[in-house]
């Protein structure tokens, strides 16, 4: 079993320490070796320990999850992120490796490049899942039938609306898993206290790594990363503890002030609903919700929010929810986790007013 | 007080269901009224809890051919204003026709009838006020400058406050209905004991059901039915458009009614706003009605279905197309929204027949809202209201026009007529036939043109009497020959007054099995009729009694005819299109010690009139029975055989002849038909339908009609049908009959007739109803109870050679040989007052009759 | 330029999803349809673009014949022709989806040359499965980015520079024509169908194909269509097949009130205090 594991400035990213945990057990239950699959660039700013080969941190925490292999992809052309070449590359370490299953992160990357490879390779791909399981009996060897073994699974669609039970029939299962399914078992930034590596590192077993190469022909199609802008500042919506975000009952753009004033005050990130970008009131970036950013911030505080499912897809994997509502009976107050009732343009301002009073 | 509570109280003095317009309004004036303890349900969210007042386009246009429709709008618009909610754009519904022309003529009569400034303005004036339109399509418009939009919700809200401040009210949104507990008493009827709800129970004797398209949903639970279905209207919104965002307003032009298209035009904000009642009839289920959960925008915010309205775009393109036609205007709203549509157009409001306190107060429109608050919680409290709402009450419907697919059949058929041009004596045609007598099919042998009257068909005239026009010639052309303009001789024939002329020579049979028949009978059925009618119901057995029924506030509630059977037996008869309400008036009122019963023999009883001068004559060859003067005095009734058949013959009129009505069973009316037929052949007996029966005859003597000149507004003194005497014993009404009598007279009862019917362009034209009465200079007529002075009946009086209006006339005006005018189709006439009161134009000493 | 957006016919979104009683899919009575966010503004893009550029935009949809309105709703804003390949009531899996797409692709570049650009939604918003517009443009050999939310199309150098949002800025890529795109929402401001834009999509003739499941080891030029009849496409089933929908447990918690208006401020910062957020 396979997982493609994504790198960020503090080793293993978060998506991909909820799909190691996740395909772990599942790897277990199989009684398969669970390998782990990095691109050896891209996504590693230069600050960062270098090549993951040598990075005894990463494989630390490969390691802790059971990982036998790790399998570095280098390439010239994958200095730079790149679709198609991602995908490309996985394809063939898929096809040259025959595992029975390919786990990643249902992230954008994720999920992108196990797309490319799974119409690469001819796969069928099921992403956000939330369960998977074979329907054969536990550690059934070699294919259930002529297109390969099958799979019982479940995925989630519209945005966390609904939960689809399906069955995957392959030989090579290949899913994403859906953000926020799986808790990860070790701590996420582990990796940034450089202080325990070596200590830990003598505990834990060997990991194996190998590199793999991928071949691209002269004639090979690609996008080609040209560009990158890094916003200055701010905090962004998808990473921010706390997420001030504003509805319909925020009344117009400049009643977002205050919410702007919470979010400076708390470090956190301004939102809104749908209706919000659609009145003009906020740029789409900020929209929180199935068609827009989704957010798992510590509080997540809904002002004026009446909470359509659409939106509440956004915000559900919030650790709290603070909702303020002039509403008792609105949907986002009764799931919230804490409620005030009445205006925001009363409330928020409150609030910023108590924070100043309370630092003098 | 509590608001917006999620703890109901375990009683309630009423429990009002459904927080849209209607409800809000109607806790407020329950209040007012003095009920102290309410409660106000609705399953959804406040303030918008997804009904149809949250989606309606919300402007009111006040002229409506409706008396009471009229006067519900105007008092609701006053709400709106005193609530601070009404901002006032003014409207045009435009005329593309020539028919339509002549319909917004008619507008004018009845924007003067009840007192609404209005005026009819050419295609340039129309393009002045509202300059976005194609003033080529235009030929004439009907302005109204009261015209208004109002915010329903925020009405509500302030409603729900106001109401809070002086009334124990207890609003709980989010609170489903799941039951409504009724106790059945001693006379059978159940009655409402507790309503249950998702966040508790309730005590309470008196439950509103309020609910617009879920009203028959909710009504079901107490086991009652409100006829009426939810059907989809639709609208859309385009935008933006600069011409009207730059008015930097919610609404800066009045609104359109493009009354040919079926449709209508209004801005709102940067948008044009674009309604329609063109497309096919879609109707719904209320149950099928999606719920807050599953809704994409609202439960009554339905997907738009596009291709209903292309046809409408196009129309709404030719007239706007200087806004509407632009590729950078899009539309950026589209719903199929749901309204209430009952089997007659008119809401459904008032004590539901079947459940003893249910109410029912729905298909209300925004523009009726706060009017039907206030008069239904007059009703709930008085038992009457100040606005005469007989055409609204739940009552008015038999069993037969309840069900569903009767309702769904007159839905659809009336969904078009929104803005239709619909004629006052316009028929229905599906749905039918409901309730026929045993001489239908004779009556179709003979070519009867069938009217509807409470389900019944009843022959409005006969084609085989064609051949009397030409026999009654003499009596002047002008009563026997066709009217020239055919919107006058819509849903008419002039074989009504051929009919009538034969009849008044000869003798005419007549079909009246629409009547209401209830037998009311037991030792405490003296007292019961004394409480119940005005006049004195202690009469020797046989005798024939025409009395008042009135409601609480001395207005009229019914007339109608008793007859003492027996010592402690009564018959009532009532007409076809009251029996509905009157049925359930009378069993409502019953004693609860049971000393009364009442039976509904409508169905076991058919009745042929037989009248003329030969009528005796033809009755006397049939039965061994003296029919003579001595034998069978006038006002009374006899058992007597006709043929085999046993008849309960009634000595008495409406046409003012010599007769009887013989009331016969059933099953043997066709025997009792053949019978008579046979019998008056050597007398030249002919059959006359209702258009003799209810208007020409009628109108020659001046009978009144319930409906008509007989509503809630007025009394018996007004409409000249006092007693010499009032009676000692109590009776409903009696203090409001009293203090009319005693106090100066304020109106009377008066029969025109019209002087010269040629209007400007010489064509000949018959008022048919509603029209105004203006003084000789022109102006409205109003007596000193605001009460406008209109014509409340129109037709032919082929035998006092003149065209016949009743009307009443303030006691100052109403002098015999005064002249004065009737607006009709935006011409005047000269009209005289020929008979002030009840005595008839037509044989003024009922001789004929007593004969 | 030729532009070709996919789109697919879905339940507009609103209210909470309610399923059919054998739970197999989404029950859809009292709902509306529509093309779903990314794709309204993949047809606005490409009106755009063609408006600039010059060329057509054609819009095709794999679905049931009801999709129909659909592509008339993206005719009414401005698209110049619709294609649909009739897929029958059962939604396909994403193999099979694609597979269709690609083969209707095939046949009308026949026919008109090559789509400079071939436009989809990241993601459906009702399946979401994020593959069909990869996989399509795999089996086309073009390039394809996702998450898309800017367009610059240089005409002169045949290339175009799509700009996607990642978590701490702004990515962009070059791509050469012909190529794909998948976009998100917040691309641009979709407009509103004009009324004469209704009335014409109304009477636009739109061009059919019929999708056929093809059987494995069978030929997949089998049976040509009759005279009059759509062109059949033969689509092969994939390895995903959808069992049944549900809805995912909710945790009800029980909601701490706070208190009404501006006197619950202090309990808020409590919070935040809790949190050390300020």
């Amino acid at each position: 079993m396979l997982v493609l594991v994504e790198l960020d400035e503090h080793g293993v990213a978060p998506g991909s320490l909820e799909a190691l945990a996740w395909a772990h057990p599942i790897a277990r239950e199989l009684g398969e070796p669970l390998h782990a699959a990095v691109f050896a660039s891209g996504t590693i700013p230069p600050a960062a320990p270098g090549d993951p080969l040598v990075d005894l941190s990463l494989r630390a925490e490969l390691a802790r999850h059971e990982v036998s292999t790790v399998h570095t992809i280098t390439h010239p052309e994958l200095a730079d992120y790149s679709p198609e070449r991602w995908g490309e590359s996985l394809a063939q370490l898929i096809a040259g490796l025959r595992p029975t299953a390919v786990v990643a992160a249902g992230t954008e990357r994720g999920t992108e490049t196990m797309a490319q490879a799974a119409a690469r390779a001819d796969l069928p791909l099921a992403v956000n899942c939330t369960e998977l399981e074979r329907s054969g009996a536990p550690g059934a060897e070699g294919p259930d039938g002529p297109d390969g073994r099958s799979w019982r699974l479940a995925r989630i669609r519209q945005g966390g609306m609904l939960l689809e039970d399906a069955e995957l029939t392959a030989p090579i299962a290949i899913v994403t898993l859906a953000p926020g399914a799986a808790e990860s078992t070790a701590a996420p930034n582990a990796a940034a206290e450089p202080a325990d590596v070596p200590e830990m590192q003598s505990d834990v077993p060997a990991v194996a790594v190998e590199r793999f190469e991928p071949e691209f022909g002269d004639r090979f199609v690609a996008s080609r990363l040209v560009g990158r802008t890094t916003r200055d500042g701010g905090v962004s919506l998808a990473t921010a503890r706390v997420v001030v975000s504003g509805g319909r009952g925020v009344g117009s753009a400049d009643g977002f002030g205050p919410l702007e004033e919470l979010a400076k005050l708390t470090g956190g990130a301004v939102g809104c609903s749908r209706v919000v970008t659609n009145n003009g009131w906020r740029p789409h970036s900020d929209q929180v919700g199935q068609t827009g950013t989704k957010v798992n911030p510590d509080l997540y505080i809904a002002c004026g929010i009446s909470g359509a499912t659409q939106h509440w897809v956004g915000c559900m994997s919030s650790k709290a929810i603070l909702a303020i509502n002039t509403d008792p009976d609105a949907p986002m107050v009764k799931r919230a986790t804490y409620a005030v009732i009445g205006d925001v343009a009363d409330i928020v301002p409150a609030v910023v007013d108590e924070i100043h009073r309370r630092a003098q | 007080m509590v608001m917006n509570t999620h703890t109901l109280p375990d009683r309630a003095d009423v429990v009002v269901i459904g927080a849209g317009i209607v409800g809000n309004s109607l806790v407020y004036h329950l209040a007012q009224q003095g009920w102290s303890s309410i409660v106000l349900l609705d399953k959804g969210p406040l303030p918008d809890p997804g009904g149809s007042t949250g989606h309606a386009s919300n402007f009111i246009f006040p002229v409506d051919h409706s008396k009471e429709i009229t006067d519900l709008t105007l008092d609701s618009m006053r709400q709106y204003e005193q609530l601070g909610v009404l901002t006032t754009c003014g409207g045009i519904e435009i005329a593309r026709t020539d028919e339509r022309e002549e319909e917004l003529r008619r507008r004018m009569s009845s924007a003067t009838a009840w007192g609404i400034d209005a005026e009819l303005i050419g295609p340039d004036r129309a393009v002045e006020l509202m300059p976005f339109m194609n003033r080529d399509v235009i030929r004439l418009g009907f302005y109204t400058p009261s015209v208004a939009v109002v915010d329903p919700l925020q009405a509500g809200a302030l409603m729900r406050e106001q109401t809070a401040a002086s009334a124990d009210l207890t609003v709980a949104a989010n609170t489903e209905v799941l039951g409504i507990d009724t106790v059945t008493g001693p006379s059978g009827q159940p009655a409402v004991r507790a309503i249950r709800t998702d966040k508790g129970d309730i005590e309470t004797e008196t439950v509103v059901v309020a609910c617009g398209v879920w009203s028959p949903r909710i009504a079901k639970l107490a086991g009652a039915r409100i006829p009426l279905t939810p059907a989809v209207h639709q609208m859309i919104d385009v935008g933006p458009i600069p011409e009207l965002a730059e008015t930097g307003a919610e609404i800066a032009y009045p609104i359109i009614r493009d009354m040919d298209a079926l449709m209508y035009e209004r801005q709102s904000g940067a948008d044009l706003e674009v309604g329609s009642y063109a497309h096919r009839p879609i109707l719904h289920d209320p149950d099928d009605i999606p719920s807050l959960a599953a809704a994409q925008l609202s439960p009554t915010q339905l997907p738009f279905t596009a291709e209903d309205f292309d046809k409408q775009m196009e129309d709404a393109l030719e007239l706007f197309g200087s806004i509407l036609d632009r590729e950078d205007s899009g539309i950026r709203h589209a719903i199929n929204g749901l309204l209430s549509i009952t089997p007659d157009a008119s809401p459904v409001l008032g004590e539901a027949p079947e459940v003893n306190g249910l109410w029912s107060a729905a298909a209300v429109w925004i523009k009726e809202g706060p009017g039907v608050g206030r008069m239904l919680a007059e009703w709930m409290t008085h038992g009457a209201a100040e606005i005469d709402l007989h055409g609204a009450d739940i009552n008015r419907f038999y069993p037969s026009q309840r069900g569903r697919a009767h309702v769904r059949a007159r839905a659809s058929e009336g969904f078009n007529k929104t803005y239709g041009i619909v004629h006052p004596r316009e028929q229905w045609l599906s749905s039918r036939p409901q309730r026929i007598s045993p001489f239908y099919e004779r009556e179709r042998e003979l070519g009867a043109e069938f009217f509807e009257a409470g389900g019944w068909e009843r022959p409005q005239w006969y084609a085989s009497n064609r051949p009397l026009l030409q026999e009654m010639e003499g009596y002047g052309a002008e009563f026997v020959h066709d009217r020239p303009h055919e919107w006058d001789r819509r849903w008419w024939s002039p074989i009504t007054n051929a009919e009538h002329l034969a009849m008044r020579e000869r003798v005419a049979m007549i079909d009246l099995s629409a009547f209401a028949h209830f037998d009311i009978a037991g030792p405490g059925a003296v007292d019961y009729m004394q409480r119940m009618i005005m006049a004195n119901a202690d009469r020797r057995v046989g005798r024939l009694i025409y009395t008042p029924v009135l409601a609480p506030n001395g207005g009229f509630r019914s007339d109608l005819t008793v007859i003492r059977m027996a010592e402690d037996r009564y018959r009532v008869i009532t007409g076809g299109a009251d029996g509905a309400r009157d049925a359930n008036w009378f069993r409502r009122h019953l004693p609860a010690d049971g000393s009364v019963t009442f039976a509904d023999l409508t169905s076991a009883n058919c009745t042929l009139g037989v009248w003329g001068p030969r009528a005796r004559d033809v009755l006397a060859s049939v039965t061994d029975d003296d029919v003579g003067n001595e034998g069978f005095p006038f006002a009374t009734a006899q058992y007597i055989t006709v043929g085999s058949v046993p008849v309960l013959a009634l000595r008495v009129s409406y046409v003012g002849e010599l007769g009887w009505e013989l009331h016969a069973p059933f099953e043997q009316g066709r025997l009792l038909w053949d019978t008579i037929a046979e019998a008056g052949t050597p007398h030249g007996i002919l059959p006359a339908g209702i258009g003799v029966y209810g208007t020409t005859g009628r109108m020659e003597k001046g009978y009144r009609l319930m409906g008509a000149e007989l509503t809630s507004e007025y009394t018996p003194v007004d409409a000249g049908l006092a007693l010499k005497k009032v009676k000692e014993h109590d009776f409903i009404g009696k203090e409001g009959y009293v203090r009319a009598r005693e106090q100066e007279p304020v109106a009377e009862m008066c029969t025109l007739t019209l002087d010269d019917h040629r209007d400007s362009s010489g064509m000949r034209r018959f008022p048919q109803g509603g029209e105004p009465i203006l003084s000789p200079g022109g102006d409205r007529i109003v007596d000193r109870l605001g009460r406008p002075s209109y014509v409340t009946s129109a037709g032919a009086g082929p035998s006092v050679g003149a065209y016949l209006l009743m009307a009443y006339l303030p006691v100052d005006v109403a002098d015999e040989g005064n002249r004065l005018l009737v607006q009709y189709m935006g011409e005047r006439y000269p009209v005289t007052v020929a008979r002030v009161g009840r005595t008839p134009l037509f044989d003024p000493d009922d001789s004929r009759m007593k004969a | 330029m030729q532009v070709l957006v996919c789109v697919k016919r879905v339940p507009a979104s609103g209210g909470t999803p309610q399923l059919t009683d054998d739970g197999v899919r989404v029950d859809t009575r009292n709902l509306a349809f529509t093309v779903g966010p990314h794709e309204e503004c993949a047809v606005e893009e490409a009106i755009s673009l063609v408006a600039t550029h010059g060329g057509a935009v054609t819009v095709l949809s794999v679905g049931p014949a009801e999709a129909e309105e659909q592509l008339r709703y993206a005719i009414s804003m401005g698209a110049d022709r619709g294609v649909l390949v009739d897929s029958g009531a059962d939604e396909l899996d994403p193999q099979a989806t694609a597979s269709a797409l690609t083969a209707a692709i095939r046949q009308l570049e026949s026919e008109g040359g090559p789509f400079d650009l071939i436009m989809f939604g990241n993601e459906s918003p009702d399946a979401g499965n994020y593959q069909v517009g990869i996989r399509v443009a795999c089996a086309l050999g073009r390039a394809i980015v996702g998450g898309v939310k800017g367009i610059t199309i240089d005409d002169d150098a045949g290339t175009a520079t799509l700009h996607r949002g990642v978590a701490d800025g702004v990515e962009a890529y070059e791509v050469t024509l012909p190529a794909a795109v998948a976009v998100k929402e917040g691309l641009n401001l979709p407009r509103y169908p004009s009324m004469r834009g209704r009335l014409r999509a109304r009477k636009a003739e739109l061009a059919e194909f019929r999708a056929r499941i093809g059987t494995p080891g069978t030929p997949d030029t089998e049976g040509g269509p009759g005279a009059g009849e759509p062109v059949e496409l033969v689509v092969h089933r994939g390895g995903l097949r959808k069992l049944r929908l549900r809805r995912p447990a909710e945790t009800q918690s029980e909601t701490v009130l706070l208190g009404h208006g501006s006197e619950a401020a202090p309990a808020v910062v409590d919070i935040l205090e809790e949190l050390d957020v300020v």
